[in-house]
């Protein structure tokens, strides 16, 4: 060690001190900005009647959101966010496991087969739509023309509910199914594998050791995937909005979303107060969700591990 | 705000092999460990739909309008690709576009990785008072949606005049707390302990220490994070489509103007498409490895 001078000593012990503080503060601060302040000034916005143009008006409590609570299309687009988002979430998290468990059997040239799966991950969103727009055209698109072949009837995509519904949840799904597959399958390297061995021994076969150690042991896993497309999924835009040209959600609002909803009262409406309360709410209604998301799957899970 | 990569948290490395061969291996286990071809059958399946769309929007996108209206199915691009690109090009700001993707992704990905490494190095590796407090706020800050602050930044935006240039889509994306929490994790297993305290042995500043020995350590995380961010910018379509006119926008903000402009011929819609997908697919060729193994190194263990 060097021999130090007392200066030297103090100057180091103030560095040691103080570069800490200096190393998180450029996140911090800026995250104040852009992150914290806007949070906290969309409770004050929503508290008062503001307009785009005109801005802060008079403060009228809660009166935006019971506004926004006694409109039927807000009701209207909840109910349709909640159908796209199990439409989406469900086969999505199924699908994943399943494409998990084929990519952990031990393949040959496993990494051409990740990529393969992947590869929808990196298509934007918005180009993701416009090609299923095609692929659900509700005249001579192609599922339409496939139907045709097996002898059914065509399906109005773009009109009826729940139709749009489960075309806007499969580009979801074609985006994020081999993403999650992923991530379950780096779950279930971690199994060790004398579980499937002595399983193997004990005279269990496939499909009773994928339910029986496979399953359980991907709890943890299993619970994440479905909180973050909670999260994702009940604040969904790009695909609803983009599903057909004039962007409301449907001639009748049909595919109408939470976001879109809040998208047309503040931009179209210009109506910012009412924005910023539908906000909150979204905000609540995530909230909620995921508590109930991570209650139930922790249930389902434990149950099938016992 | 709204670049946050959506990756899982990182705790156990994994191993490809499954940990060590069993000892007792009988010769069902030994069938067991190759893939029955079941198992690749149905990834044929999954991987013919993963390719699916995009070959589709090639199809149509290489055709003229009179061949798509025709009503016949077929799946063999036809020639017009280009003369639908160069139509494509010329009616949007299509250069344009793809430049300021270009530009914010790069910056708000260069600065995510940046500076989640310095708060990463900090919360990981140095000592200082508030830091359990500081990094739980971190934590808790990720699971708050995007869409509840975009009314008071878009008014904060206009105020500052900015509506309509990049520098509303970027500044609010230059930070996010995943990354800040990814890099802490990352760091907290890459870089020894004993490698700090040599430093200081040494005499080393913090920052000297920070430079020479946690960036070379945090390298491989930190590309990681760059490049999910990098798409996650590129892709996200949300706040630029708020805050950015259709004469100056970012390549989806673009793609989307298509639509409304030709809602009726897809074959220059998805042309367009297919010139916006180009360089991501670009990207994963070169690096879809590290892609799976960021995703797989970041799940959490059972």
């Amino acid at each position: 060690m060097r021999p130090r001078s007392p200066l030297r000593q103090r100057l180091s012990r103030l560095d040691a001190q103080v570069s800490p503080y200096a190393y998180v503060s450029p996140f911090f601060l800026l995250f104040a900005v852009v992150g914290l302040f806007p949070l906290g000034y969309t409770l004050w916005v929503s508290l008062h009647q503001w307009n785009l143009i005109g801005g802060q008006g008079a403060f009228v409590g809660l009166k935006n959101y019971t506004d926004v609570l006694g409109q039927p299309f807000f009701w209207n687009s909840l109910r349709n966010t909640l159908s796209i988002f199990l439409l989406s979430s469900v086969p999505q998290v199924v699908f994943a496991v399943l494409i998990a468990a084929a990519l952990d059997a031990g393949l040959r040239a496993k990494t051409f087969w990740r990529m393969g799966v992947l590869l929808p991950y990196v298509i934007a969103p918005v180009a993701v739509v416009l090609i299923f727009n095609d692929l659900f055209g509700d005249r001579f698109g192609l599922v339409n023309q496939a139907l045709g072949w097996v002898g059914l009837d065509p399906i109005a995509w773009h009109k009826d509910t729940l139709a749009s519904h489960v075309a806007i949840a499969s580009m979801v799904n074609f985006r994020w199914t081999g993403y999650n597959a992923l991530i379950f399958l780096a779950a279930m390297q971690t199994i060790p594998r004398d579980y499937y061995e002595a399983a193997l021994i004990d005279g269990a076969g496939r499909i009773r050791t994928f339910f029986s150690i496979t399953i359980p042991q991907l709890r943890a896993t299993i619970i994440f995937v479905v909180l973050t497309s909670t999260i994702g999924g009940l604040q969904i835009f790009d695909e609803p909005r983009l599903f057909d040209s004039a962007g409301q959600g449907g001639a009748d609002r049909q595919w109408q979303t939470l976001t879109i909803f809040l998208y047309n009262i503040g931009w179209t409406q210009k109506n910012f107060g009412r924005a910023a309360a539908v906000a909150w709410l979204l905000f609540l209604i995530i909230i909620v969700f995921a508590l109930v998301n991570f209650v139930v799957t922790r249930r389902i899970a434990s149950r099938e591990s016992r | 705000m709204s670049a946050t990569p959506v990756l899982p948290v990182r705790s156990a490395p994994t191993s490809d092999a499954g940990g060590p061969a069993p000892r007792r291996l009988t010769r069902r286990v030994a069938r067991r460990a190759q893939a029955s071809p079941m198992a690749y059958a149905f990834l044929v399946v999954v991987l013919l739909a993963s390719i699916f769309p995009l070959w589709w929007s090639f199809v149509i996108g290489s055709k003229d309008a009179t061949a798509i209206n025709s009503g016949s199915v077929s799946l063999i691009p036809g020639g017009n690709f280009l003369a639908n690109a160069r139509t494509v090009v010329d009616s949007l700001p299509f250069w344009k576009a793809m430049v300021n993707s270009v530009i914010v992704s790069t910056v708000v990905a260069l600065a995510v990785v940046l500076l989640s490494t310095l708060a990463g190095f900090a919360f990981a590796k140095l000592r200082f008072r508030g830091k359990e407090g500081m990094l739980v706020f971190v934590i808790a800050t990720m699971a708050v949606p995007t869409q509840l602050g975009i009314v008071p930044l878009f008014i904060v935006m206009s105020k500052l005049g900015w509506i309509g240039s990049l520098g509303a889509v970027i500044v609010p994306s230059l930070v996010n707390a995943f990354g800040v929490f990814w890099m802490t994790q990352y760091l907290k297993e890459a870089l020894p302990d004993e490698l700090i305290e040599a430093a200081r042995v040494d005499g080393a500043t913090v920052f000297r220490t920070f430079w020479n020995v946690a960036l070379p350590a945090a390298r491989p995380g930190a590309a990681m994070l760059g490049l999910f961010t990098f798409i996650a910018t590129w892709t996200n379509f949300f706040w630029p489509f708020i805050v950015l006119d259709p004469g100056n926008p970012t390549l989806p903000v673009a793609l989307q103007q298509l639509q409304a402009e030709y809602y009726v011929d897809y074959s220059l819609v998805l042309a367009g498409v297919v010139l916006a997908a180009l360089p991501l697919i670009v990207v994963f060729a070169v690096a879809g490895r590290q892609l799976v193994s960021g995703i797989m190194q970041g799940a959490v263990k059972g």
